[in-house]
Order: structure tokens, then C-alpha cells, then sequence
């Protein structure tokens, strides 16, 4: 579809007006977002290896790997992302196939509770969460579920981030699977698997997720990506993953955060490339 | 038999929502309508005066001009990319759209420090003054950066369903280009522009973390930096459920916004295919 456009559109331009005039705005415009969008770049990328006093250095990206935190702080994102991950993935999934399979009047119901999240801004989300732990640890306390309470909220892994992470990412994770189960006959695909006499376990595994690989593949790269960026949430709960950790030590080595910062883009970037070049094996 | 075994599916997912995304909502709203156990309205008043008001106040003007401002630029971008010949022009425009609008944040912030910020690289050869990038126009200029390439996200499909046909359809019965702008083309892409205002909107207002980091010098009153302050300031006991209150008030513009869209995304996907 895109590609026919994109074939006729040329032969119509030229023919719609004065050929020179609408090339002179295009220019104009594209060269006015180039700066907007390049400059910020460079500049910061400037801010980083130099310094009036030393010159030209790539010291901050070295410092970067001894600085204080760094590793902890980037082991607990990658952690927290990969648990967002399989729990998000073990929730969602199941519930679509079984939305799909046998409660299809349950469908618009889905949509709309994953797409709330959305609507719902992060910080009041938290402002939420926060006030139902403390109420939550007040009311448990004599049971033992508070054990369980605090156990969630371990610093050194908090389990109640990768919750929270978890309601986060859901829309854009039951887009991309659904986006995914419309390219294939869910229904069929079962039964037949079914009627042959494999388990469902055995159905999920040998027969849905083949199909869904790359719908997964995109949902897994969107939720670390979103993992990976995540500061509201983590730094009003009290904990510090890796977009906190920059916020605390850009006051003490402002060229680190940025060099960070610079390093960040490029880890969206390369995940945003595994994702469309998941889905674009998928179109062929 | 079947049907059990379906509905047992979804179960974990929905007892999972209920729990982690329904139980702080409802948190949410009994602590904004409540003051140490007893119900009050005194916090919603509380979140609607002063500082408050002035915060929210904030957050909607920075929003609405990033939406608006956003809107309009994306959509020349946008345009002036799918009307392009080069192919790649277009897939590296779309690319870095792709990115760019989903980097937000921390790392967004420190980017326009270090370009434009008390000693930053481009203020130092512009002669900025100090704290221009603290303003509310360094703000929106910031939130930009993530709000126009989401917009050329959102338009380039809808411009792309423009057909060539309807343009020579108008040249031939006598349209000029402003009547064929005016009467064909602005009433296609109407519910994706709406759409794409109502995102932008919502992104900002939403946006907590860059503001944050670009630290305490904004002076620019948010409601979002209001209710983190309120939040982790253990000096005043009842301010929490004022954060509360602010957060209700949050959901309601950011909800009544959203209302909007969504009819209009499923007008504007017929256009799409």
C-alpha cells in the first residue's frame, strides 16, 4: 500500500503546481528539523569529550564504567526488564488465546482495560500505589501477609517495580500480540492441534508461539526499552534502577550523565531496529 | 467443558489488573476524598487554589502549546517527507521518528542541558542568558523533541492515504491548491491531526521525569513535579492526600482529553487501509 503511494505520489506533485516552489519549503523545512533534531546531538555529544581546561577526551565514557553505582544500578534494570517481561508475557498471553478461544464478548472489555494505563498518568499511578502499600502494611500487619508486603518491596530486587512495570508496558505489549494473533487462524490452529491429541501446554508452545515470534520478540524489546527509560515510578517508590542512578550522579559529574544519556539513544535506537526488523521478517 | 477452561485464562490477567492497576486507583480516589480517616473535600479544595491551581494551570498551557506547536510542525515534516522521491530520505525521517519520540525522560533532559543549558555548548555561542532553557519556552522547546516526531508517526499514514486521484479529481473540476487543502485534504486528515494534538497533549502532560532532571531551576509550575514534592516531602503529613487530590485531578483532564481521541482513531483508521 505504502509502496504503491509512494510510486505515484512523484508524477502528481511536479503536475499539482509550480514545480521549483514546493521543493523550496520541503528544503526549508527539512533543513530546519535537521538542526532542531542534529544540533542537540552534537552538542552533547561536544558537552562530553570537551573540556576548556583538558581539551578534547574520552575520559567520561571511561569513568563511566568505574563510576559509583553503574553496574548495580544497570544489573537492577536489565533484571527488572527481563522479569517485566516474562510476567507480562505469562499474563497476557494466556488471557488473549482465551478471550480469543472462547469468550469473545470478554474482547472489547480487554481492549479497554489495556488501554487505560495510558490514560492513567504514571505519576498518579504511583501517587496511588505508594498510598495502598502504606495502607496495605498498616492493615496486614498483624497477618502474615505483611512478610509478603515487604518482601515485595525488597531493595534489592523490588519485586513491586516489576508490578507496576508490568501495568506500564500492557498496552503496548497487547497491541504488538495482537497485532500478531490477527495474521493468524487462532482458532483452527488450536483445534486442529487439539483434535490430533496434543496437550494444551504442548498446543502454546509448539503451536502458538512459533507463529507469534516476532509479535513477541517486538512486545519483549518495547518493555525493556520502556524498562530501561523508567524514572518516575522508581525514583517516587524509593529505588534506583538505572534512570535514577543518572539523575543522582549528574549533580557531582555532569559529563557522565550526558555521556550516559548519549549511550541511552543508541540502546533505543538498536531496540527499536530489533523490533521493526522482527516485524519486517514477519511481512515476507 | 470448553467454556470454563477459556474463562480460566484470562483470570490471572484480570486478577492481576484488579490488583496491581484497580486496588492504588481506588487508594487514589479514597485518599483524595479523606483526611486522617474522615471523609472531607477539604483536600480537592486544598488541590484547586494557589499554588496548586497554578501548577495545574501550568501543565496545561505547556502542554496544549507542545500539542498545538507540535502538531503543526510534525505534520509539515511529515508532509515534506512523504511527497519526497528519495525512499531513503523517507525510511530514515520515519526511523528516527521512530526513536526519537519514544525518547523521552531522563536522558531527553540532560541532552538540552548540554546544549542549552547554563554552560552549554550551543548557549555559550548563542549568548543565552542564564536559565533561558528554565523558562516555560525552554520547556516546551524540550518537550518538542519527543512531541514532533510522534506527530510525523501519526501523520505519515494519514498523509499517505491522501490519494493522488482526489487532487486530480479537484485540479480537473477547477480547485485550486487552497480549495483542494480546504475541502478535500484538511477534512481527510482531520481525525489524525485531532488524534495526534490529543497524544501530544497527553505525553506532556504526563511527562514527569525530564522536567525533574533538568532540575529544581524550572521555574515553570507543574503539576506533575507538585505532586512528586508533595510525595516524597516528609515535612507535612496531610500534603499526601493533597498529592492525591492533585492526582485525581490529573486523571480527570488527562481522561476527558483522551475521551476525545478515541472515537476519532477508529474514524481515522478507515482512512488508513
Amino acid at each position: 500500500m505504502a509502496a504503491v503511494t509512494g510510486l505515484e505520489q512523484p508524477l502528481v506533485v511536479p503536475s499539482a503546481g509550480p514545480p521549483a516552489r514546493p521543493r523550496v519549503w520541503r528544503a526549508v523545512v527539512l533543513l530546519l528539523a535537521a538542526l532542531y533534531f542534529l544540533v542537540p546531538l552534537g552538542a552533547s555529544l561536544w558537552y562530553t569529550i570537551y573540556t576548556p581546561t583538558t581539551g578534547v577526551s574520552f575520559e567520561a565514557y571511561g569513568e563511566l564504567l568505574t563510576a559509583e553505582g553503574f553496574a548495580a544500578s544497570l544489573a537492577l534494570s536489565l533484571g527488572l526488564g527481563l522479569a517485566t517481561i516474562v510476567l507480562v508475557l505469562l499474563l497476557t498471553l494466556p488471557a488473549m488465546l482465551a478471550v480469543r478461544l472462547s469468550a469473545p464478548r470478554l474482547r472489547p472489555v480487554m481492549e479497554v482495560l489495556c488501554t487505560l494505563p495510558l490514560v492513567v498518568p504514571p505519576i498518579t499511578f504511583v501517587a496511588g500505589l505508594g498510598t495502598s502499600l502504606r495502607t496495605g502494611a498498616e492493615v496486614l500487619a498483624p497477618t502474615p501477609f505483611w512478610a509478603t508486603l515487604i518482601a515485595v518491596q525488597d531493595p534489592a530486587f523490588p519485586i513491586v517495580l516489576v508490578l507496576a512495570y508490568v501495568v506500564l508496558v500492557l498496552p503496548f505489549v497487547y497491541r504488538s500480540l495482537d497485532a500478531g494473533l490477527r495474521t493468524m487462524d487462532v482458532r483452527t490452529l488450536v483445534e486442529a492441534a487439539r483434535n490430533l491429541g496434543a496437550s494444551w501446554p504442548y498446543v502454546l508452545l509448539r503451536v502458538i508461539v512459533p507463529n507469534l515470534r516476532s509479535a513477541l520478540a517486538s512486545a519483549s524489546f518495547l518493555t525493556l526499552a520502556l524498562v530501561f527509560g523508567e524514572f518516575t515510578v522508581a525514583r517516587l517508590l524509593g529505588y534506583q534502577p538505572f534512570a535514577v542512578w543518572i539523575v543522582t550522579i549528574s549533580g557531582s559529574r555532569g559529563q557522565v550523565s550526558v555521556a550516559v544519556s548519549i549511550l541511552s539513544l543508541l540502546l533505543i535506537w538498536l531496540l527499536l531496529l530489533a523490533v521493526s526488523s522482527a516485524f519486517g521478517r514477519e511481512k515476507k | 467443558m470448553r467454556r470454563p477452561k477459556g474463562w480460566l485464562g484470562a483470570l490471572p490477567l484480570l486478577a492481576f489488573y484488579a490488583f496491581v492497576f484497580g486496588l492504588p486507583l481506588v487508594a487514589l480516589l479514597v485518599g483524595a476524598f479523606t483526611s486522617r480517616g474522615e471523609p472531607t473535600l477539604a483536600n480537592m479544595r486544598q488541590s484547586l487554589e494557589g499554588g496548586n491551581l497554578t501548577s495545574i494551570a501550568g501543565s496545561v498551557q505547556v502542554s496544549a502549546v507542545v500539542a498545538l506547536l507540535g502538531a503543526v510542525l510534525g505534520t509539515f515534516l511529515a508532509y515534506a517527507v512523504v511527497t519526497s522521491r528519495f525512499a531513503a530520505l523517507r525510511h530514515s525521517v520515519l526511523t528516527a521518528s521512530g526513536v526519537l519520540a519514544n525518547f523521552g525522560g531522563v536522558p531527553l533532559a540532560f541532552f538540552w542541558v548540554a546544549t542549552l543549558g547554563n554552560s552549554g555548548v550551543v548557549s555559550g555561542l548563542l549568548g543565552l542568558p542564564t536559565g533561558a532553557l528554565y523558562t516555560f519556552w525552554g520547556l516546551v522547546v524540550v518537550y518538542l523533541y519527543f512531541s514532533v516526531p510522534l506527530m510525523v508517526l501519526v501523520m505519515a499514514p494519514a498523509l499517505d492515504g491522501l490519494r493522488p486521484q482526489w487532487r486530480e479529481a479537484a485540479a480537473n473540476n477547477g480547485a485550486t491548491s487552497w480549495h483542494y487543502w480546504r475541502y478535500v485534504g484538511l477534512p481527510v486528515l482531520t481525525p489524525a491531526l485531532l488524534g495526534g494534538v490529543v497524544l501530544l497533549f497527553g505525553g506532556a502532560f504526563a511527562a514527569y521525569a525530564t522536567a525533574a532532571a533538568m532540575g529544581a531551576g524550572t521555574v515553570v509550575p507543574l503539576v506533575t513535579l507538585k505532586i512528586a514534592n508533595a510525595l516524597t516531602s516528609d515535612v507535612l503529613i496531610g500534603q499526601e492526600n493533597v498529592a492525591l487530590a492533585l492526582s485525581l485531578n490529573m486523571i480527570v483532564i488527562a481522561g476527558l482529553v483522551m475521551a476525545v481521541y478515541l472515537p476519532l482513531q477508529r474514524r481515522s483508521t478507515r482512512w488508513l487501509r
